[in-house]
């Protein structure tokens, strides 16, 4: 097995939004083929720090490398061009669009033959919504083109922002199957932020815990969800012995 | 070196002119985030109603000073009339559209209402100049102004200090304000927004119609008057910031300045001058100087 | 799911003959106007005002709505008026050059800046510079003042001796329209003419896969620019006068309404809109003259409820269900 490559760091970022510290001093490697889970509460930095890698936001200070250059406070475009590519916690797409022109524009902006647009749906298995407009699909639909967007320009790096937000419960773990599965086939490094941590649990490589703009933890999903930290802060522990009913509730972490 | 103070006068008689013939786009576009462009032709309406009431009037011998509140009559009820009926009949069909397309529909209604107009009073001109005169005027040195100006300069000041008053003092007036800030967060707090867009566009046609009424003595009332009018009127709230009251006025003075200096000094940019400031606020602050409304700016 | 990857596939190879199409409807159009003689210049005019909607057009597919289009209208027809009287160049193909050249340079440069606005700030960002344009030349007796000035007929190469009779003039003005349709017809096609709708339903979208809304849009706007600038420059040889008016706001907002009349689905559009437009008011002149603008509002607001595809739609429909039953 050959030494893993890092292939984005993130030195010393700050970010402050009037009173609210966003990000304090954080400093993170991902390494290449990874895959990357987000935890933390509403507000913790796990979203502030996605925009600051892909350009959404630019950090107050530190920076941000990715494949040796540093790609710091550059506008998303440019990132996008160069490897890095995101999904959206709500999904962005060409509502007035079919399923099947959103794929060509993607391709037509990326500079490739639009006669891919159908295998890419495929392999996402959506070509039943081909002919379809964007706007009227159902929510699992929305999120998996938008990822496919977010992979017709064959990036390196994949972020997902909640991939599984908005969906049944009962289809969760599909969706993470068939998006895992492609992000695995293409080598592609992916991160994603996370609440339900079984899903967490089943798709991570490492796990990076947020709380209140720095990381508590990192490291490999067992040991992080395990960490005293973690749990007080993050995923919570069972209550005292008495109320065990209500310890089920509070294990299953930050779901509120 | 009379050039100077003549500017400085003529320049605030000008803005007060403005303000009052503006201050309605800018309260429509606060609460309703319309931009009316059919506020010409409530101007214009008003001028030929003003023109039909004192001329009638005067036709008939009567005390020629009651013509003043002719004057006001057919600003309010113009304005109402025409008001209720744009909205009721027309406007509030298309409010689920977009900004843009309310753009294009109020520039239709404004087409419709031009030839509605001349359907109604033919194209020749109107004139009314006899309460324009009536009032006699006053001299500063060599400089001669109709006191009629203070007629305008007082309308103005009573509606922008009267609006004022309504937004800060009066219930209906403080829900308003929360609608122009943000109508998002007043339907969250059961504000009923439609309900109060019925009563501000009929207030802004008033106020537009009183600008035409008053006008009307001292032009010749014509079918074109209000689509120069209606430009001056967007350099006005946009150099102040659109929904702005304040920002009216203050665009207002400078449209006025401006354009009064240029008269002055030199008269080939007269025009030009007015939109040059218009141009250059828009880029370098494009909410305009009272900041009301966001601009979206990539 | 084969099939229908098969079917999206012969969709795409079924390319459309743009250049084909375009001559057919040019020569349809010389037809039209040598055949129906009273209404030549009727339709010459329209022709004209469909060059400055076409460049509306790509704007509109961005999502901008420009009441400015009549700045280069207006600039491209002082272009040519001035040439004509200060530089003496009376031959049409410079003129119209130096139309479309001087407009597409004003309109580079004002692009820069205007790319950056969206909604209603782009729209009365373009009103403030048409009426400056307006303002300059209104109070400029050197351009004419506010009556303007009168142009001659140009002349044409091999026809050298003498200016244009007006029926050569429609027949160029058709061309002229022809090329620039398959022109436009044809960068709408490029990745960069289709990314139009895409931007207007989600910019952010567009900038995350890696393009440049900016740039886009300063592209579009110069294109319109010019296009703008070319009609200008006929509109002035067709009706033999040019005066400020053409940057007044009204005209834009003539060209905006022929824009939405004619539908923004592909070039042909607003050409069919300006001679329903031109048309509509020739026949609401004649019958009620005191009128007409009714029947324009009155046909705007219907159109916008009720067709907002504009009369193209229906006519694509008309031509497909044609196409079957044939």
């Amino acid at each position: 097995m050959s030494e893993p490559v890092v292939l984005v760091s993130a030195r010393n970022l700050r970010k402050q939004f009037g009173a609210v510290f966003a990000a304090r001093d954080i400093t993170v490697d991902i390494h290449a083929h990874s895959v990357s889970g987000l935890i933390g509460t509403n507000g913790a930095g796990k979203t502030t720090f996605v925009n600051m890698l892909t350009g959404y936001l630019k950090p107050d200070q530190g920076q941000i490398f990715f494949d040796g250059h540093e790609i710091t406070g550059r506008p998303p475009r440019e990132i996008t061009r160069m490897g890095i590519t995101r999904s959206f916690q709500i999904p962005q797409l060409f509502d007035s669009l079919t399923a099947l022109e959103n794929v060509e524009t993607a391709l037509g902006i990326v500079g490739k033959p639009l006669e891919q647009a159908e295998e890419i749906l495929a392999r996402f298995e959506l070509t039943p919504f081909a002919d379809a407009l964007a706007g009227i699909l159902p929510e699992g639909v929305r999120k998996l083109l938008d990822i496919a967007l977010a992979m017709v320009a064959d990036p390196r790096v994949l972020l997902l922002d909640e991939p599984t937000s908005g969906v049944d419960s009962s289809e969760k773990f599909e969706i993470m199957d068939r998006i895992m599965k492609i992000v695995r086939e293409a080598e592609v490094t992916a991160m994603f932020v996370e609440h339900d941590m079984e899903v967490v649990r089943r798709y991570s490589d490492r796990v990076l815990a947020f709380y209140d703009g720095s990381i508590l933890a990192a490291g490999a999903p067992e040991e992080v969800m395990r960490d005293e930290k973690v749990l007080e802060y993050i995923i919570g522990r069972p209550l005292q012995a008495g109320r065990p009913a209500q310890a089920q509730v509070v294990q299953e972490g930050a779901h509120a | 070196m009379l050039m100077l103070p003549a500017a400085i006068i003529d320049g605030i008689m000008y803005a007060a002119w403005l303000f009052l013939v503006a201050v309605g786009l800018t309260l429509i576009y606060g609460v309703m985030k319309i931009l009316n462009l059919a506020h010409g032709a409530f101007y214009t309406l008003g001028a030929y109603v003003a023109a039909t009431f004192v001329g009638f009037w005067l036709a008939g011998d009567y005390n020629p000073y009651y013509s003043y509140l002719l004057l006001l009559l057919a600003g309010v009820i113009g304005g109402l009339v025409l008001g209720v009926l744009v909205e009721r009949g027309i406007l509030r069909r298309f409010y689920k559209e977009d900004q843009v397309v309310l753009l294009l529909v109020t520039y239709a209604i404004f087409l419709i209402l031009e030839d509605v107009v001349k359907m109604i009073w033919g194209v020749e001109p109107y004139v009314i100049s006899q309460p324009y005169g009536l009032l006699g005027s006053f001299n500063i040195g060599l400089l001669y102004y109709p006191n009629y100006n203070f007629v305008i300069l007082g309308a103005a000041i009573l509606s922008g200090v009267g609006l004022a008053l309504f937004l800060k003092l009066t219930r209906p007036g403080k829900l308003l304000r929360v609608v122009i800030h943000d109508r998002e967060i007043s339907m969250a707090l059961g504000i009923n927004v439609q309900r109060y867009f019925l009563v501000t566009f009929v207030a802004g046609s008033i106020l537009a119609a009183l600008g035409g009424a008053l006008t009307a003595p001292t032009i010749s009332v014509a079918p074109e008057i209000g689509v120069e009018v209606i430009v001056l009127a967007f350099a006005v709230i946009v150099i102040g910031g659109l929904g702005s009251l304040p920002g009216a006025a203050l665009g207002a003075l400078i449209v006025g300045l401006v354009r009064s200096f240029a008269v002055h000094y030199f008269p080939e940019v007269e025009l030009f001058s007015i939109y040059a400031v218009m141009a250059v606020v828009l880029i370098v602050r494009p909410m305009g100087l009272f900041a009301a409304a966001e601009p979206r700016k990539i | 799911m084969k099939s229908s990857s098969t079917m999206h596939a012969r969709q795409r190879a079924r390319r459309p003959q743009h250049a084909l199409i375009a001559l057919v409807v040019t020569l349809i159009l010389i037809a039209l106007g040598i055949g129906l003689s009273t209404w030549q210049f009727v339709v010459v005019v329209a022709l004209s005002k469909g060059l400055a909607a076409l460049g509306l057009v790509l704007l509109l597919r961005c999502g901008l709505v420009s009441f400015g289009q009549g700045l280069y209208y207006c600039a491209g027809a002082y272009a040519v008026g001035m040439a004509m009287s200060h530089l003496g160049i009376r031959d049409l193909v410079p003129l119209l050059l130096l139309a479309t050249v001087s407009a597409a340079v004003i309109a580079a440069l004002l692009g820069v800046l205007l790319s950056r606005y969206r909604d209603i700030f782009f729209a009365i960002l373009t009103l403030a510079f048409t009426m400056i344009l307006y303002g300059l030349l209104i109070r400029n007796p050197v351009l004419g003042g506010s009556d303007g000035f009168n142009v001659q007929s140009p002349t044409f190469f091999l026809l050298a001796d003498g200016a244009l009779s007006r029926r050569t003039m429609f027949i160029i003005t058709a061309v002229v329209v022809g090329v620039s349709i398959w022109a436009v017809q044809r960068f709408l096609a490029t990745p960069m003419g289709r990314l139009g709708p895409a931007m207007k339903d989600n910019e952010i979208r567009v900038e995350y896969l890696g393009a440049s809304a900016r740039r886009n849009i300063f592209w579009n706007y110069t294109l319109a620019g010019a296009l703008a600038g070319l009609g200008g420059g006929l509109t002035s040889f067709s009706i033999g006068h040019i005066d400020p008016d053409l940057a007044f706001w009204t005209t834009s907002g003539e060209f905006l309404f022929i824009a939405i009349l004619g539908g923004t689905r592909n070039a042909y559009a607003p050409f069919l809109g300006a001679i329903a437009l031109e048309l509509i008011r020739s026949l609401a002149f004649q019958y009620v003259p005191n009128s007409w603008q009714i029947v324009i509002g009155v046909s705007m607001l219907v159109i916008i409820i009720f067709l907002p595809g504009g009369l193209i739609s229906i006519a694509r429909l008309w031509l497909r269900s044609a196409a079957r039953g044939a």
